[in-house]
């Protein structure tokens, strides 16, 4: 008689490994900083850790599973950054709990980038490969570079908006400027903090692994497979798609407002919100494991925290980077390394002594 | 007076897109894939020709045959150790490969060079052209750097429609497997490819970098992309298509530098792209491919 147990599915318990190392993370850092035994360095780092883990969790949904590479993510972050810290320098002063205010400016960040991910989505969709890659990259600068040059005041009359310079903002003497072009925008609340990012990317983690899990994730994931046979079985590839964009911009625009809510002055430079960031996210997304949810954001703690402990190859880790990116897609695609690969695997090992023990009884 | 100006600068800055596409180009038609590194390649070609003539002293014209030999081995290697293992791999896979490769070089010359901008000494000699009573100025790089690419456009055209490794290329990038099988070297004929266009890149960062002397490691980066939209803009695959495209995008941000503002040039070139993509995705000159389940 076989022992009677609770039986869970695979993906169950592969979610509850993922929940069950979020969890472990929380703890370790939690216990970290109540004994005090944290540095500086590490504290200030808290916050960025869990921008960058929801940014790669985000960008997975794309990149590992509706299969497009998406070189703009960075964009939709810049987006939910500005939109957030507008929302949250307008209504610096006003009454009411900041927690809200903090809570309204993540929402509209996200909402925004979102309509963002909808809106470059839409054309995305006539594209694929390389293409796709290169339009989305092409994006992603055209916000920046918008950004850059965009002056918005508040005076009593209202908003003023001008995309040349702040004299053709026409304010009033009480007027106050919120985004100074490529000054960007200054006196956030650091309303940030680890607790509320780390909140954020549970609540990241939760939809992408229900996502991926459900109807819609499946359809999505035939999609990547073969999209010509998912097409055929009847599956609306552009409704997947914008779904999928539109998801994944969200995250990323509230990983833009976690961003802005943390630092003092929101610029848009080419190292926070250009094609580098992107490449960056991009690289924690395939070095994590391209479709794990759980790797993404491992890979993306890592290598934040890594070079911060390692300062003395500072200098080397983007080298280091861009080295294991190629060695990892090379070694992915050798026949001799894969099958050494499952030849050396565990599970493998431990399968079929099951199966040859099975085998004798 | 002062439109024609802003047509012969963009006829200039669109011959060395031109330049950078053709390199694109050729290998999307042949290999099949989007070498993102080709930016970088520019940029490798700019520092040794800064090495070799302002940091050594020796001629401006030795610099550029090292440049060009450096680049041409430099992307014969990225191509054998990089992308051919990957031959059968996933586009993404190749795409991800390239842009290690992209990140690579920018960092070893980070690392080499230092992130300062170096100040790059032209390598061109002719005096400026004045034309119309002085009304339009027409600078020796710009006279150079057209005259460099108009010879080596043509050049290009001759080899590949009237020689053998020319006419392999052509074979290659219409059915790579019936091209084998009339015995044409595959990977021969794919390592010419990469030469080629790393040969260019070299030329054309050393004429960008003539008449934009401002050096960095993230000096091709830049210019890399706009060459691929110039390449998409005339049509990807298509060598006429990416000088056609090269010279109109040169022309573009020119115009729009002048008439419309200089921050948004760049916000417009690429707009150009997704609009070139939406209405007409095979470019201006590309072949319209049908999808085989």
């Amino acid at each position: 008689m076989a022992k009677k147990s609770i039986k869970l599915s695979s993906t169950s318990k592969n979610n509850i490994v993922t929940y069950a190392i979020l969890a472990a993370i929380f703890i370790f850092v939690e216990v970290w900083t109540a004994t005090g035994n944290i540095s500086s360095l590490f504290k200030g780092l808290l916050v960025p850790l869990c921008t960058y883990a929801i940014l790669a969790v985000s960008l997975n949904l794309v990149v590992g599973i509706l299969g497009d590479l998406s070189l703009g993510h960075a964009g939709f972050m810049c987006v939910g950054a500005y939109t957030g810290a507008f929302f949250s320098v307008l209504f610096k002063n006003s009454e009411g709990p900041e927690w809200l205010r903090f809570v309204i400016a993540l929402l509209l960040g996200g909402i925004v980038a979102g309509i963002f991910g909808l809106l470059i989505a839409i054309p995305v969709l006539r594209l694929k490969g390389d293409y796709l890659a290169i339009v989305t990259l092409a994006f992603g600068e055209i916000i920046k570079n918008i950004v850059n040059l965009l002056y918005v005041g508040v005076d009593s009359k209202g908003l003023h908006i001008s995309l040349t310079n702040s004299a053709n903002l026409n304010l009033e003497p009480d007027g106050r400027m919120i985004i100074k072009g490529a000054l960007g925008i200054t006196g956030t609340p650091n309303d940030s903090n680890f607790v509320v990012g780390f909140i954020l990317l549970v609540i990241t983690v939760i939809v992408s692994l229900n996502l991926i899990n459900s109807r819609t994730g499946r359809a999505v994931m035939s999609i990547r497979d073969n999209r010509i046979a998912a097409q055929s079985i009847g599956i609306n590839i552009a409704k997947y798609k914008l779904i999928i964009f539109t998801i994944s911009a969200f995250f990323a625009g509230i990983a833009g407002v976690l961003y802005a809510h943390n630092i003092n002055s929101l610029t848009a430079t080419t190292k926070n919100f250009g094609y580098n960031m992107s490449i960056m996210i991009l690289v924690f997304v395939v070095l994590g494991g391209i479709g794990s949810t759980r790797g993404s954001f491992i890979a993306a703690m890592i290598l934040t925290a890594l070079p911060e402990m390692l300062r003395s190859v500072g200098d080397y880790r983007m080298l280091i980077y861009a080295l294991l990116l190629i060695i990892m897609m090379i070694a992915n695609n050798n026949e001799k390394i894969r099958s050494f690969e499952k030849r050396i695997s565990l599970k493998k090992l431990i399968k079929t002594k099951k199966e040859n023990r099975g085998g004798n009884v | 007076m002062e439109f024609l100006s802003y047509i012969v600068s963009g006829i200039s800055l669109g011959s060395i897109y031109a330049l950078i596409a053709l390199g694109y180009t050729m290998v999307y038609g042949i290999a099949k894939m989007l070498n993102f590194a080709h930016g970088d390649i520019i940029m490798v070609g700019a520092f040794t020709v800064f090495t070799i003539s302002t940091t050594f002293g020796l001629p401006p014209i030795v610099g550029i045959i090292g440049s060009v030999i450096i680049c041409t081995v430099l992307g014969v290697t990225i191509e054998k150790v990089a992308y051919k293992p990957l031959r059968q791999a996933s586009s993404l896979a190749v795409l991800i490969t390239a842009i290690g490769i992209s990140y690579f070089l920018q960092n070893a010359a980070l690392l080499i060079f230092g992130s300062g901008t170096k100040s790059f000494t032209s390598v061109v000699n002719i005096p400026m052209i004045k034309l119309f009573d002085g009304q339009l100025t027409i600078s020796g790089e710009t006279i150079a750097t057209i005259v460099v690419s108009v010879i080596i456009m043509i050049a290009l055209t001759l080899f590949i429609n009237h020689t053998k490794p020319g006419k392999a290329m052509l074979a290659v990038s219409e059915d790579r497997d019936a091209a084998q099988l009339m015995g044409i070297n595959v990977n021969t004929t794919i390592s010419v490819t990469f030469a080629i266009g790393s040969a260019l890149a070299a030329v054309a960062g050393t004429l960008l970098c003539s008449a934009y002397p401002a050096l960095s490691p993230t000096t091709g980066a830049m210019p890399g992309i706009k060459a691929f939209t110039a390449a998409v803009f005339g049509g990807i695959g298509s060598v006429p298509g990416a000088m056609i495209g090269g010279i109109l995008l040169g022309i573009i941000e020119n115009l729009s530098k002048g008439y419309i503002s200089t921050q948004f040039s760049d916000a417009i070139v690429f707009a150009v792209l997704i609009i070139v993509l939406l209405v007409k995705p095979t470019g201006l000159m590309g072949k319209k491919i049908n999808e085989k389940v």
